[in-house]
């Protein structure tokens, strides 16, 4: 785990700051890197134990590894919707339940910066809410979020396997 | 001023001639002697063995006591903790991506699913970098007794503790001394002898001869030493003081190096044309360049920065891998300073590394500077049995350029909106710096010249 194993994440006092995950040069390439990093930090706080840490990446265990569960238990971490949740919250910074126009925007502009023009942001953008937005409420929620992503195979491209 | 004469001072003297005596004698008679002649005693590979078991031995010892406690003992994974899908372009992930989705449209579109890609290989990243571990030292998989190896190994028994002792003991009193001893005969007669105890070469008809480049991967200031053993080269590098500054001044009274003025180092021309006119010259010697820049942990090679491979001529590319279980050479050095570097190089078990001369090889037509120098790593790594990594050895000190997430931007943007004038190719995207130099300061240039030119 990058948490205290073999990367160098590790901070003294057992808790992590975004700062130190700018340590990972592989994240820094990423284009929506800071988007990942804010995304173990909960609102307003600045650190992040290992506790949370943990429960963060438990998203990405692959789905097929969990026990059947009866319905009365919680759902574990790594189902399905939680997945689809933590890509959701990834566009949805402002955690208002819905990924209004500007923050769709404001996500193409980070994967795409200079590549694209102005004017091609926004058909873009456009266009995608025009597709997912069936309420045309001009924003997209998490059930309509839900529901353009039906068919696509998220637990194998949201899962990592750890090798043990 | 009286001198106080004890009764045994006349035998403590005694002693202690007969015994530096018995050292020198040891010294030359088995190491210097025969290092000079090239006899072997079989001594080393008896060593390496008897090594080996103890460390198997150990191992085992540290599985029982785990299994006592029942526990897993934990074991670190050199090639990562996470399984790694066969690394496929973006272009291709995202098609797998919408192909699941809707049905293909005519004309490549955002799709909200995308996300997805860049948001695993980001949380990938942080459960495993690629990069970032190349830069410590590589944990092994067992424990070699050494302390400074030790990462998270628990469950050392009484007699491991006892074992280690003993080791310590060895090392820094036997073995220690001994090395510290050949480094003060070694440095004042220009030779460096540290702890070489294994040395494997093969294919020794591929080595570099006059007017040619020897390329390498860069681990430690040790490999100069290495190959300097096996052949006369003329280095190229940055000009030292001190006694590496000694050392240099005094190489070059014996054959031509070409070292070079931090000032001149900006001036990638100047460098380009001193290293071809040397390479021109059919009577001198090979040149040894490490294009990386910068010492890796020997477990990958990291970006070949292409200054070496733009000059017009063979290059012999060689590759040395150290065997780690016996110490590890890698120099850390925004970690450990020189003298501490050696210190802890002569106070482990041994230096075993391996060293392959490959074919030489030359640039192709059509073929531009950047690509050859990827094809000679490529080889490299290959031989050495390393992973072949496009990232820049300067990452060690430097922060990742905005310029690779403009790469990653760049290829995504191609797969929503479709090609767009590709003018120039990606290839300004690396750090430039044109003196290869087994350094610890490199200097980089944003040189966003291509290879079109300017």
């Amino acid at each position: 785990m990058g948490f205290n194993g073999t990367s160098p994440l590790l901070d003294q006092r057992g808790e992590l700051r975004p700062e130190d995950f700018g340590a990972i040069r592989e994240l820094s390439m990423n284009p929506i890197g800071d988007r990942i990093i804010s995304a173990f930090f909960s609102p307003g706080k600045e650190t992040v134990d290992f506790a949370s840490f943990v429960r963060i990446l438990a998203h990405f265990h692959p789905t097929e590894t969990s026990r059947s569960r009866d319905g009365v238990q919680p759902e574990p971490a790594n189902s399905r919707t939680r997945k689809l949740k933590f890509a959701f919250q990834l566009y949805d910074q402002d955690r208002d339940g819905k990924i209004s126009r500007e923050e769709l925007l404001q996500v193409l502009r980070t994967m795409l910066e200079m590549q694209v023009t102005e004017e091609q942001l926004q058909s873009i953008a456009e266009r995608a809410i025009q597709e997912a937005d069936l309420d045309q409420d001009d924003a997209i929620s998490f059930d309509e979020f839900r529901k353009s992503l039906e068919k696509v195979d998220i637990d194998h491209k949201m899962s990592i396997r750890f090798l043990s | 001023m009286t001198w106080f004469t004890f009764p045994g001072d006349n035998l403590l003297c005694r002693c202690l001639g007969i015994s530096i005596t018995a050292w020198l004698t040891l010294l030359f008679v088995f190491i210097i002697v025969p290092a000079v002649l090239g006899v072997s005693f079989g001594i080393r590979r008896l060593y390496m063995r008897t090594l080996l078991k103890i460390f198997a031995w150990a191992t085992s010892r540290m599985e029982m006591g785990a299994k006592e406690k029942n526990q897993q003992l934990h074991k670190p994974y050199s090639n990562g903790i996470i399984a790694k899908e066969s690394p496929s372009s973006l272009q291709q992930e995202l098609q797998e991506l919408r192909g699941s989705a809707s049905c293909p449209r005519s004309e490549p579109e955002f799709e909200m699913a995308d996300i997805f890609y860049f948001c695993r290989r980001g949380v990938e990243s942080i459960l495993d970098d690629e990069v970032t571990k190349r830069f410590s030292a590589q944990e092994l998989e067992s424990w070699n007794l050494l302390t400074r190896s030790n990462y998270n190994f628990r469950h050392i028994s009484l007699r491991l503790t006892v074992l280690w002792g003993l080791g310590v003991l060895i090392r820094y009193g036997i073995l220690l001394p001994l090395r510290v001893t050949l480094a003060i005969t070694g440095i004042s007669l220009l030779v460096v002898l540290t702890t070489l105890v294994g040395f494997l070469p093969n294919r020794e008809e591929n080595k570099p001869k006059n007017g040619g480049i020897c390329v390498s991967n860069h681990t430690t200031p040790i490999d100069v030493i290495i190959l300097a053993n096996d052949g006369c080269y003329s280095m190229v590098g940055q000009v030292h003081g001190g006694l590496m500054g000694m050392m240099q001044r005094a190489m070059v009274k014996s054959s031509p190096h070409i070292w070079f003025e931090r000032s001149e180092v900006k001036d990638r021309h100047l460098v380009a044309k001193r290293l071809s006119d040397h390479v021109a010259d059919k009577t001198k010697q090979p040149i040894l360049i490490f294009p990386e820049g910068t010492c890796i942990n020997n477990t990958s090679v990291m970006m070949f920065k292409k200054g070496s491979f733009e000059i017009a001529c063979t290059v012999y590319p060689v590759a040395i891998k150290y065997d780690p279980r016996f110490g590890d050479a890698f120099w850390n050095s925004s970690k450990f300073g020189l003298v501490n570097y050696l210190l802890r190089m002569m106070s482990s078990w041994a230096i075993v590394c391996s060293v392959w001369y490959l074919p030489p090889m030359n640039r192709e037509e059509g073929e531009d500077a950047m690509q050859f120098a990827n094809r000679v790593k490529a080889a490299i790594a290959a031989q050495g049995g390393l992973v072949d990594l496009i990232w820049d050895g300067g990452l060690k000190r430097a922060k990742v350029k905005d310029a690779f997430k403009e790469e990653q931007q760049k290829l995504y943007s191609k797969v929503l909106v479709g090609e767009q004038d590709e003018g120039e190719q990606s290839d300004d995207m690396h750090l430039e710096d044109e003196n290869q130099e087994e350094d610890e300061n490199p200097e980089d240039e944003s040189n966003q010249d291509s290879t079109k030119g300017q």
